[in-house]
């Protein structure tokens, strides 16, 4: 095993390091290069040279506000959700819940640059993207001292692709931690590892290439090829789904894996029976104070500009989390008397989950009213929910991030709609002009929601199934019954987390 | 000599450690345990999971001492640990054989 892991470690060294400095003769025009969630204006339509594309300019503010972005996402990961989850272990796992969410964040994040990134937001197909980025080869020109340039949501408004693929990168290791939660307390660390950069690879990647990648605004340059830009879009973004900072692609989809994991990794050990509360809620607060901080960017950043949109998703972030750490609070009342710190903290993330998809997408009200119904969905989904799933989903994320989740996206195409607040939808890329007021159907959006999260359950959910069957056929899922007892943190890494 | 074990309430320590100083108890000895006996645990609430805890958190004390002040030890701390309402403690009175101090080598009521 351990020259497995040594050859293994001196050959992905050696390849990166090869590739990456083969990899940076990029093309000279960057418009050339094929790209990234939007690549900059096609030279090959005469037409679109005629209707005079604005050409790259890399605009600063809003570098700055994606970077800025980025760093509040990496917090939400390291140390945000490793305290979260760490405080709600018992203190014999407590260090196993942290190696797993740091290493995994780190894995993935070199996953993603090695390849992940290609995959989702290079043109390809309608299910999975291609290989111009494999190893970023071409997101900048060492030589020439050009970075390629990434499109936002604004024509003419550009940011470094680098900055665009550091953003995207810390989403999809954030993800793949969030499932750790479902079998924290009994699974092994190598397992873990393994199933995440599976997952990673078969249902992370392409559900965000189906529901984000498009071909930017400055590819829609004329009527004549609308059809054709759209057709280049992923399955779910022709479709229209709204998935603003991804409802969809992090929240159920992570929720999905986290359920289907519990139920395959089995029970923990004397679960129902024996004591296993948390041991740090102190922690578990730290860790939701600094998820919430954080969603800001990971919510507002994912308007790509600071401008009016992320501004919106701002204001949205912030009403609806306090909206849902009061319902889940009045919940609690009601239902026992107490309002608890694990429920408001519990309710703080069931908000931010669910205003994900929502957040520049729907209007203040709408924000506060999702963050308020989505507190009383948490509440449902650890509560009611989760007896009758009958699986021991540790840290509950199927019923924080799956219920609020599916809870926000479904909201999304309601709220959405002009007549209730909401933005509405860009209908026609060439003039870049919203839906009009009076043909927006909210049944027909919330269906095109529906579907979306249809797509994602039964995709996530295959694909997590055969991943984990893959990796208890060659490593095992579930660590000896003394490890698990002993705990996780002296059979795993050799430590205790608080010197006993 | 005897030794004196008794259980109390936490906040009551500082009470029975003053009592027992003012009739002349040199050192004692005390420990954080957790135990119930009449009076009820509590229950606590964890998103879904519920748990009964029936131990209470109490502060036990040792005292050694000469066995001529056993009644009035007894007293003291019955008097100072004493609130009236149900876990309130204990006090268990042993046989104490042999007491060295360890830094003279004093044994006996010497050492206590």
């Amino acid at each position: 095993m351990k020259k497995f892991l040594i050859s293994l470690a001196l050959g992905l060294g050696l390849l990166s390091v090869g590739t990456f400095a083969l990899a940076e003769d990029a093309p000279a025009a960057p418009a050339a290069s094929a790209s990234a969630a939007a690549p900059a204006p096609a030279t090959d339509a005469a037409a679109a040279e005629a209707t005079a594309t604005p050409a790259p300019v890399i605009n600063k503010g809003d570098t700055t506000w994606m970077m800025v972005s980025t760093l509040l996402v990496i917090m939400m990961a390291v140390p945000g959700l490793a305290l979260f989850y760490g405080g709600l272990v018992r203190s014999k796992n407590m260090l196993s819940v942290l190696m797993q969410v740091m290493v995994t964040f780190s894995l993935i994040v070199v996953l993603w640059f090695i390849y992940g990134y290609s995959i989702a937001f290079t043109e390809g197909g309608a299910f999975f993207g291609g290989f111009d980025r494999v190893m970023l080869k071409g997101i900048w020109d060492n030589a020439a001292g050009t970075f390629a340039p990434a499109a936002t949501f604004s024509k003419g408004v550009y940011i470094p692709e680098i900055v665009f693929a550091a953003f995207q990168a810390s989403f999809a290791a954030i993800t793949c931690t969030l499932i750790v939660g479902s079998f924290a307390e009994r699974m092994k660390f190598s397992a873990v590892l393994l199933f995440c950069a599976l997952w990673f690879t078969f249902s992370y990647a392409p559900i965000a290439h189906m529901v984000w990648f498009w071909m930017g605004p400055d590819a829609y340059a004329s009527k004549e090829v609308v059809d054709a830009m759209n057709a280049k879009g992923g399955f779910l973004w022709q479709m229209g789904a709204l998935d603003f900072a991804g409802g969809t692609v992090v929240h159920i989809n992570a929720a999905v894996a986290g359920l289907v994991g519990a139920y395959m990794v089995g029970k923990r050990i004397g679960y129902g029976k024996e004591a296993m509360a948390p041991h740090s809620l102190t922690l578990t607060m730290v860790g939701a104070a600094l998820l919430w901080v954080g969603w800001f960017g990971f919510n507002a950043g994912s308007a790509l500009e600071a401008n009016g949109f992320a501004a919106l998703a701002f204001i949205n972030t912030f009403g609806a989390a306090a909206a849902a750490v009061l319902a889940w609070c009045i919940g609690e009342a009601l239902m026992r008397g107490k309002a608890s710190m694990l429920g408001a903290a519990s309710g703080a993330v069931a908000g931010l989950v669910a205003i994900t998809p929502a957040c520049g997408n729907v209007g203040i009200g709408g924000a506060l009213i999702i963050g308020f119904l989505s507190g009383f969905a948490g509440l449902w989904g650890v509560n009611g929910l989760k007896k009758m799933l009958g699986a021991d989903d540790t840290l509950d994320v199927f019923g924080v991030h799956g219920v609020c989740g599916i809870l926000g996206a479904l909201l999304t195409g309601v709220f959405n709609s002009p007549a209730l607040g909401g933005p509405g939808f860009v209908a026609d890329w060439v003039t870049a002009t919203g839906i009009a007021a009076a043909d927006y159907s909210i049944a027909a959006q919330v269906l095109v929601q529906a579907k979306a999260v249809g797509v994602t359950v039964v995709w996530s959910g295959i694909v997590s199934f055969i991943a984990f069957k893959i990796v208890d056929m060659t490593i095992g899922l579930r660590v000896s019954e003394e490890d698990e007892r002993e705990g996780l943190d002296i059979t795993s890494h050799g430590e205790t987390a608080y010197n006993r | 000599m005897k030794l004196v074990t008794a259980i109390i309430k936490p906040f009551k320590l500082d009470e029975v450690r003053e009592a027992l100083s003012a009739i002349g108890v040199q050192g004692i000895t005390v420990t954080e345990v957790k135990g119930f006996g009449r009076q009820k645990g509590h229950t606590e609430l964890y998103r879904g999971a519920e748990y009964v805890v029936d131990f209470l958190p109490k502060v036990k004390i040792e005292a050694a001492i000469d066995s001529a002040l056993l009644d009035r030890v007894i007293e003291a701390i019955e008097g100072a640990a004493r609130t009236g309402k149900i876990g309130d403690g204990k006090v268990f009175v042993y046989d104490l054989e042999q007491v060295v101090r360890i830094r003279t080598g004093e044994t006996g009521k010497d050492a206590i």
